[in-house]
């Protein structure tokens, strides 16, 4: 199926040596610091108590976090920012609206958010995943909580990612603007962008608007991937206004729209997704009593997601997929603060519905239309209440947390209803179900160590297309897709474990989790059933295994040779199989990333290599097969120019270096990524 | 206190939104003519009544017809009640005539509207008619009546009937009844009759037809949880479920099993046979 470059097989190889001497100078490094004898200040992640086991990958824009040219290409996808994060992978089914994994786990199992605004993507083949409605230019960072820690926004398994939107918070800021404009030469990507924000003591507007054009790709060996490209603009707006010292009253609203993107990998293209997005917020730093920091949020959201196959020249029968899914919702929270405790409460709901169409146009002119609901007017509400307190024992802080939800999902349309009585013929209109989680996660300081160890049990719901989905095809395994409304939910015990060890120039982390779930929920081929889709192999439905294990572990270090010298690695393994031991999909092989970074004044420099190791353990019965091992070279520069009192920014530099033509486990249909690529970003920020 | 209010109207408020309801009423209409809802196909004058044939649909079509009879009397504008009402369509071919498969014509609850059932294997064409013979009673009179009438082939060209020879050699008819159809799980009922003679068929009784819809339009895929059709003796129809996952159109294939479950017409769908020789055809 897959048909690397030879090149790609000797960098494969290449990157096990790289691996090899990468982790012996780990080791190496590790035993000399720590011998190192000064006293270290503890570093920590959260200001009060350093507890919370999360990943903060920062985006804001350059004039407001020098972390931002951490970043070797600013004005990259916040994909390319998502996957050079430490925890979270892609799921690529082309150049655009990559769907993101945490512990291996895909949007059914996460909870992805907006300022904790819940939001469902209208597509029923994941090609919308809630990340690509929004850009870099919104956000300032973007959180990730493994498995039960996230789950403050939700019901989860793998855990929850919270994108937070940038705002200029009232700082006394008058008015600043900055333009930023970028290109790519591999897909000939324009990029433009500019803010305009006002902000002072008592109010601030944020407004910013981007956007993005972009031509197919070319893999490596100038390999050129059809149907890769893509347009997309964003804009957004935040205002805050302050009604007394304590009290906020805050309004966001984002707007983006995808036309006219390819998906290489998928049969289909999107000729439009588009997605409204808004919140209305009240902050008050008092609320009844001891409790304080009140936040309150009532949001909706809309999305239309437009699938068809107008643009491909040979398919079987034309057909057109649009999908809908609204959301409005609301949460409030407190905390309080007594003795060594620190409570923090929170309800919250929404109420979702989801709606997919399928119409499939016969050859014949003469015939009727074939129309079919996808997903049937699923309507899902679910409301929570979640419960935090982080305990300061004597030796360490205790953290503990709990989610109480209850969920309901009602068929709304009798014409979807009636489609899934062909399968489920008792099947009721509507269903409620209870969601519970726990944890509890312990830090402790052991001379020089920061241990944190957890452990925690949670559920989920089926997702609408788990629970609901009817004859979705997936062209990763070439099978149709049934759901079950029957399905029970998926329960995970969870233990994780992260060492970290900062000294003076260096910091070791040793990270592991483990998931324990029971009725997983994956699709499994039912041979009585026949195929809809032309070409397809079979049908799956979605069913409960029995149980599934899955493991993550990670090792990450940083030295800082001087103060403008960094360097940075990691390396993880992953592993997931089921109750016969068979092989999860979309489990990734050993993965490793490492930085040399330089920053003076106002240059930056970076080098990365990232790559994997060959994976071998892949699920035949997903689709999956062997993934060779690769590995990539990227460089970039930057440089800042004082230009009268304004600030201009220049970074350039080149991606995948050698042109390698690969493709990794996540790639849907082994499409290749890109080849090699130069960029350019300008930047210039008026104070 | 204030901050309470405010997060009570808060939640209340996110209820507001999230609450909806969806409220189907559908009042059922009051009608005086109980056939109204039905369209008349032919009147015939004779004997000074006037004979009425309602249809459901708009004319008589080749397939199963489910046909409503009146009887007025001319002199006084009246509907009789409680008439008996026998029916023989004949079909005159240039060089033969024959019969069709045709239900008992009963009274329904209604007393003046009479009920049947005819299926005509063919259409009527410039050469070639169908002749409508009726003799009803009442009153200790029996009255016949004559008239040609005029069968159509279904304006869609769907085929709802099939005439063959099985392989006993004996000549069935099999009509598909009346369906609307649905993505769901349809309720799906035929007559199977066997030609006696050429002016006599008798239902079939006990035998099985096997269905397979199938989508030639969509790589001739089918669909999940249909059940066969068997012989329902309270009715004297075969009856069976039949499911759609889309709409579009759809050709049900079928097979005819004797009661020793032998093949006596129809062929199984597979790769190579992309069709049954009996079928049914249904577009929606």
């Amino acid at each position: 199926m897959k048909t690397i470059h030879s090149s790609g097989k000797w960098f494969g190889s290449l990157g096990n040596i790289i691996m090899l001497v990468l982790g012996l100078s780990l080791w190496l490094m590790s035993s000399q610091k720590v011998q190192a004898q000064e006293p270290i200040m503890a570093q920590t992640m959260d200001s009060i108590l350093p507890i919370d086991l999360k990943e903060v990958i920062v985006i804001s824009s350059f004039n407001r976090g020098i972390e931002h040219k951490s970043q070797p290409n600013p004005l990259s996808t916040l994909d390319e920012y998502l996957e050079s994060s430490k925890k979270i992978s892609m799921v690529k089914r082309g150049a655009y609206a990559w769907d993101p994994m945490l512990n291996d786990m895909t949007s059914e199992r996460l909870s992805i958010t907006i300022d904790g605004m819940r939001i469902f993507g209208a597509c029923t083949d994941k090609m919308d995943p809630i990340t690509s409605y929004v850009d870099v230019s919104n956000l300032s960072d973007v959180q990730v909580k493994s498995g039960q820690q996230g789950a403050q926004h939700g019901n989860v398994i793998g855990g929850a990612i919270d994108m937070h939107l940038e705002k200029s918070n009232f700082k006394p800021l008058g008015w600043t603007a900055t333009v930023e404009t970028g290109y790519e030469t591999n897909n000939t990507s324009q990029i433009v962008g500019g803010e305009l924000n006002y902000s002072d003591e008592n109010f601030y507007l944020d407004t910013d608007i981007i956007y993005r054009k972009a031509e197919n790709y070319t893999a490596g060996g100038r390999e050129e991937v059809a149907f890769s490209q893509y347009e997309k603009y964003n804009l957004s707006a935040n205002t805050g206004y302050k009604i007394s010292d304590d009290q906020k009253l805050l309004a966001s609203f984002i707007f983006d729209e995808a036309r006219d993107v390819g998906y290489p990998a998928l049969p289909m293209d999107v000729s439009l997704a588009r997605a409204f997005i808004g919140s209305l917020s009240w902050v008050q730093s008092n609320f009844i009593g001891n409790l304080e920091n009140w936040e309150s949020k009532l949001y909706a959201n809309t999305i239309t997601h437009i699938m068809d196959d107008s643009q491909r020249p040979n398919v079987p029968i034309r057909m057109d997929m649009p999908g809908w899914s609204d959301t409005y919702g609301f949460y409030s929270q407190a905390k309080l603060s007594f003795g060594n405790h620190r409570f923090m409460g929170k309800i919250d709901g929404f109420y979702n519905r989801s709606l997919a169409e399928m119409t499939m146009y016969p050859n014949k002119p003469n015939e009727q239309e074939m129309f079919m609901l996808t997903w049937p007017d699923v309507r899902t509400l679910n409301t929570g209440l979640y419960l935090q307190d982080k305990i300061n024992l004597n030796d360490g802080v205790l953290k503990l947390a709990t989610r109480l939800a209850y969920q309901s999902f009602q068929v709304a349309d009798d014409f979807g209803l009636n489609s899934l009585r062909i399968f489920y013929p008792e099947m009721d209109q509507r269903q409620t179900r209870t969601l519970k989680s726990v944890s509890a996660l312990y830090h402790k300081q052991f001379k020089k160590w920061h241990l944190n160890g957890g452990v925690a049990y949670g559920d989920r719901a089926p997702s609408v297309s788990e629970g609901f989905g009817f004859y979705l095809f997936n062209s990763f395994d070439n099978h149709d897709y049934i759901g079950d409304p029957n399905l029970k939910n998926e329960k995970a015990l969870e233990t994780q474990i992260k060492v970290t060890l900062p000294l003076d120039n260096l910091e070791l982390g040793l990270e592991g989790n483990y998931f324990h779930a029971r009725d997983y929920i994956v699709g499994e081929i039912d041979p009585a059933l026949n195929e809809m889709t032309i070409g397809a192999d079979g049908v799956k439905v979605y069913t409960n295994l029995k149980y599934a294990n899955l493991y993550n572990v990670s090792m990450d270090m940083e030295y800082k040779f001087t103060p403008e010298l960094n360097w940075s690695g990691r390396v993880s393994y992953h592993r997931g199989t089921d109750h016969n031991g068979r092989n999860l999909p979309f489990i990734s092989p050993v993965d490793y990333r490492s930085q040399l970074s330089y920053a003076h004044e106002s240059f930056s420099g970076s080098v990365t290599l990232s790559g994997a190791m060959d994976q071998t353990n892949f699920s035949p019965t997903f689709g999956e097969d062997h993934t060779p091992g690769y590995a990539l070279l990227f460089l970039s520069f930057g440089k800042t120019f004082s230009l009268g009192g304004n600030t201009l920014y220049v970074k350039a530099g080149v991606e995948n270096l050698f042109d390698t033509y690969y493709s990794t486990y996540s790639d849907w249909n082994n499409i290749p990524r890109m080849g090699r690529n130069f960029f350019m970003t300008l930047s210039y920020a008026i104070n | 206190m204030k901050t309470i209010k405010s997060l009570i109207i808060l939640i209340a408020l996110s209820v507001g939104i999230t609450s909806c309801s969806d409220e189907n009423e559908n009042p059922m209409p009051v009608t005086e003519n109980p056939l109204e809802a039905y369209n008349l196909t032919s009147s015939f004058e004779a004997n000074g009544h006037m004979l009425e044939l309602y249809s459901e649909k708009e004319v008589l079509t080749t397939g199963y017809n489910e046909l409503y009879l009146q009887i007025k009397d001319l002199s006084t504008g009246e509907y009789i009640p409680n008439a008996t009402i026998t029916w023989n369509p004949v079909m005159h071919m240039t060089e033969m005539s024959h019969s069709c498969p045709k239900s008992e014509i009963s009274v329904t609850e209604e007393k003046t509207v009479y009920k049947g059932f005819i299926v005509f294997q063919m259409a009527s064409n410039t050469d070639e008619y169908w002749e409508l013979n009726l003799e009803y009673s009442f009153g200790g009179t029996t009255y016949t009546i004559s008239e040609t009438i005029e069968v159509n082939a279904p304006a869609d060209g769907k085929k709802t009937v099939n005439v063959f020879m099985g392989a006993d050699d004996t000549r069935y008819v099999l009509a598909m009844m009346p369906l609307a159809p649905e993505v769901a799980i349809n309720n799906l009922s035929a007559v199977l009759f066997k030609m006696e003679s050429m002016m006599s068929f008798s239902i079939v009784e006990d035998y099985t037809i096997t269905i397979d819809p199938r989508m030639p339009g969509m790589g001739n895929h089918s669909s999940p949880n249909n059940e066969d059709l068997t012989y329902d003796a309270a009715t004297g129809n075969y009856t069976g479920k039949l499911s759609f996952t889309m709409t579009g159109y759809w050709k049900i294939n079928l097979m005819l099993l004797n009661t020793n479950d032998e093949i006596l017409k129809g062929e199984s769908v597979t790769e190579e046979n992309e069709s049954s020789s009996l079928y049914f055809e249904i577009e929606f």
